[in-house]
């Protein structure tokens, strides 16, 4: 007992802990990692053609949109939260954008202008919750998905947007070199978010809050703000998401991206981030993306159809929630070892 | 005089929603210059309303645990697809046995919702949201991509929804009953009243000897039996049964019960209180028509509505402990 205390202590409050190679490959990622080698293994072996550069370059093309919102919706997850509201606004502000643009206004401004939709959209969600923390995140943004969806139908009805200028179509389908403009982008913004949850003060802040709200409101964390930025980033993300989808597509409806936040929440939670909030990490998150990007590629290489596809995804969402848990109902009373450890290294303080 | 004013506070939510229900009605009475205080309206709107408010019923006690279940649209789509496959190779089965093979389906998937979310500890939305699409792709499958139509069904089975006991269409009259056994189960027997000492506190009801696991998975089994139940009177209403039935319904039962005054994180909520919520949810459906508004705003409308009467539950909820807190300061 007094070792289990000691261990999950030190699991729970220091950072920087002795390096041990039992625990180092008991790690989740490498679980991922094995997932990701399986798949391609299986996907060279149905097509010979798989195993080129080009191709797993345009494989990537294919699922890249989602995992733009997937980085901000780990962060929305490691606060315990959830935002289910992010298709619709990648819907509301893709539908905006292409309105602008029909109506005589310049596309680069009408890009900013879909921008700054999704970000008020991430920002509505964010006051309301911080303006009235009672209210749980899943049905502030069940209801706002209706609401941005239901407004860019009232916008746009049944129709579409296109036409778009041709230099718009590279962000979706343009490459530098032989690399796809929007993996570069993913990159990016993947080591942003890596930087800004494991090497800042901002990251740090969003672990706690995501252990309990409560204790870092009172050891002065800001932890209003805090949410209100996480929100809002979503919202920005989802509708960079958007802008780069529109250019795939070469048009804008107000049904597009119907059902993109299951895929996006999977990606997180398969990632190793703890749905309740508090644990998780970028890498896993990124590994989840591969994970589950390459597995709907090569399934749609044989010609499962979609259905079947969202039966995996769904289960697999179900499955990697499953796991910790699972362990932990056999672990018996892991809650009461994490609560005590916490207490008694509060007293020590 | 004291009493009819404790009734009067006792109920006020109820009451509320009533008289809202009154203005609303007058109003759409005068916009839609007399169209819809005709009997004939006022029984589409019942019958309408009828499928909605079953389900408000089983999804009422899974928010009172403190959860919620987004899978009941697939549910109702697969126990649809299910039974009027059936019925389309056996044609002699009678309407009872495709209603019951139809809840056993919904039971089914209603505990394995159940015991992810109470045995697997998974998060409800999280487990739910999986489920919805496995539900969903399973029904697409069974279907193969191809409807069941009219033609398919007996009317004898299409007679369930349309057919009517002393001039009051069938659903109305199930739904009627779905809510006295509701209200029975909910308020004087102890399984009901377990639901929502669960959801008060799962920790203060573990201790108490409840049995919480089970009284979760109740809940959710009992929300699937009652999905399973209202799919196939869905498709027997419609008369088609598709891969696409019912999809995005769950938002419209979580809107009433939302609207009837349950409260989202558990603990709270009245059957009498939904079934108005139910009620107010279908007069708005009904009355957006008759009003001319087109059909592309009465998704936002009805989002905006949810999120609307959630903030004014938390601002009467504050209010109502504001007062607490004051009261006993004196």
């Amino acid at each position: 007992m007094g070792d289990a205390t000691n261990s999950s202590a030190t699991r729970i409050i220091s950072a920087d802990r002795e390096f041990s190679i039992r625990r180092f490959f008991l790690q989740w990622e490498w679980m991922l990692v094995a997932m990701l080698l399986i798949i391609n293994a299986v996907n060279v072996s149905l097509s010979p053609n798989y195993a080129n550069f080009n191709n797993i370059m345009n494989a990537m093309r294919d699922f890249l949109d989602k995992a733009i919102v997937v980085f901000p919706m780990a962060f929305v997850i490691l606060l315990g939260e959830i935002d289910i509201s992010v298709a619709s606004t990648m819907a509301l502000s893709s539908v905006i954008m292409g309105i602008s643009y029909r109506e005589g206004i310049p596309m680069p401004t009408a890009i900013v202008i879909g921008l700054l939709t999704g970000t008020a959209c991430g920002f509505i969600n964010g006051i309301v919750l911080v303006k009235f923390p009672e209210l749980s995140s899943m049905i502030v943004t069940l209801s706002t998905q209706i609401i941005f969806r239901g407004i860019a139908s009232i916008l746009l009805e049944t129709k579409s947007v296109g036409g778009f200028p041709t230099w718009f179509g590279k962000f979706g389908w343009g490459k530098v070199g032989s690399v796809p403009i929007i993996l570069l982008f993913t990159i990016v913004e993947a080591m942003f978010f890596a930087y800004l949850l494991h090497k800042t003060k901002f990251g740090r802040r969003t672990y706690a809050m995501g252990n309990s709200t409560t204790v870092s409101r009172f050891s002065g964390i800001k932890t209003g703000s805090i949410k209100l930025t996480i929100f809002t980033f979503t919202g920005l993300f989802s509708a960079i998401a958007a802008v780069f989808l529109a250019s795939k597509m070469g048009s804008v409806r107000p049904d597009v991206a119907r059902g993109y936040e299951l895929d996006i929440i999977a990606m997180v939670v398969l990632g190793g981030v703890e749905s309740s909030g508090g644990k998780g990490n970028i890498l896993g998150t990124a590994l989840a993306i591969l994970v589950i990007g390459f597995l709907r590629y090569g399934l749609g290489m044989v010609n499962v159809t979609s259905q079947v596809i969202m039966i995996i995804v769904g289960a697999l969402l179900v499955i990697a929630v499953a796991i910790p848990n699972f362990k932990e109902s056999i672990g018996g009373a892991n809650w009461y070892i994490k609560l005590t450890s916490i207490g008694k290294q509060f007293n020590k303080r | 005089m004291n009493r009819l004013k404790r009734f009067f506070f006792a109920n006020i939510r109820e009451i509320s929603s009533i008289l809202v229900i009154i203005l609303l009605s007058i109003f759409v009475e005068y916009r839609s210059g007399g169209n819809f205080l005709t009997v004939e309206n006022i029984s589409d709107l019942l019958t309408e309303t009828a499928i909605l408010s079953i389900l408000a019923v089983g999804m009422m006690m899974v928010i009172i645990t403190g959860g919620i279940d987004l899978s009941i649209g697939s549910v109702m789509a697969l126990a649809g697809m299910i039974g009027t496959t059936v019925l389309k190779n056996n044609r002699h089965l009678s309407p009872l046995t495709i209603i019951v093979l139809a809840i056993g389906i919904g039971i089914l998937s209603g505990f394995i919702n159940g015991t992810l979310v109470a045995k697997l500890r998974i998060l409800p939305i999280i487990a739910t949201l999986g489920m919805m699409n496995v539900f969903r792709g399973i029904t697409y499958i069974i279907s193969n991509g191809k409807w069941v139509m009219q033609a398919d069904m007996t009317p004898e089975f299409m007679q369930v929804a349309s057919g009517k006991i002393f001039g009051i269409n069938n659903l109305v009259v199930m739904a009627i009953v779905v809510y006295a056994v509701g209200y029975i189960f909910l308020n004087f027997i102890r399984t009901g009243r377990k639901i929502y000492a669960v959801g008060n506190s799962e920790e203060s009801a573990r201790v108490s000897g409840i049995n919480t696991v089970r009284t979760i998975r109740l809940a959710y089994t009992i929300m699937g039996a009652v999905a399973g139940f209202a799919g196939i009177l869905y498709v027997a209403k419609f008369a088609v049964s598709q891969g696409e039935t019912a999809v995005g319904y769950e938002m419209n039962v979580i809107a009433a019960c939302v609207l009837g005054g349950v409260n989202i994180s558990g603990g709270t909520g009245r059957v009498q209180g939904v079934l108005l919520g139910a009620l107010l949810l279908g007069l708005l459906n009904n009355a957006m028509p008759l009003i001319k508004i087109s059909s592309f705003w009465q998704e936002a409308i009805r989002g905006l509505i949810i999120l609307l009467s959630i903030i004014v539950n938390s601002l009467i909820q504050r209010n109502v402990e504001a007062k607490a807190l004051r009261r006993r300061n004196i």
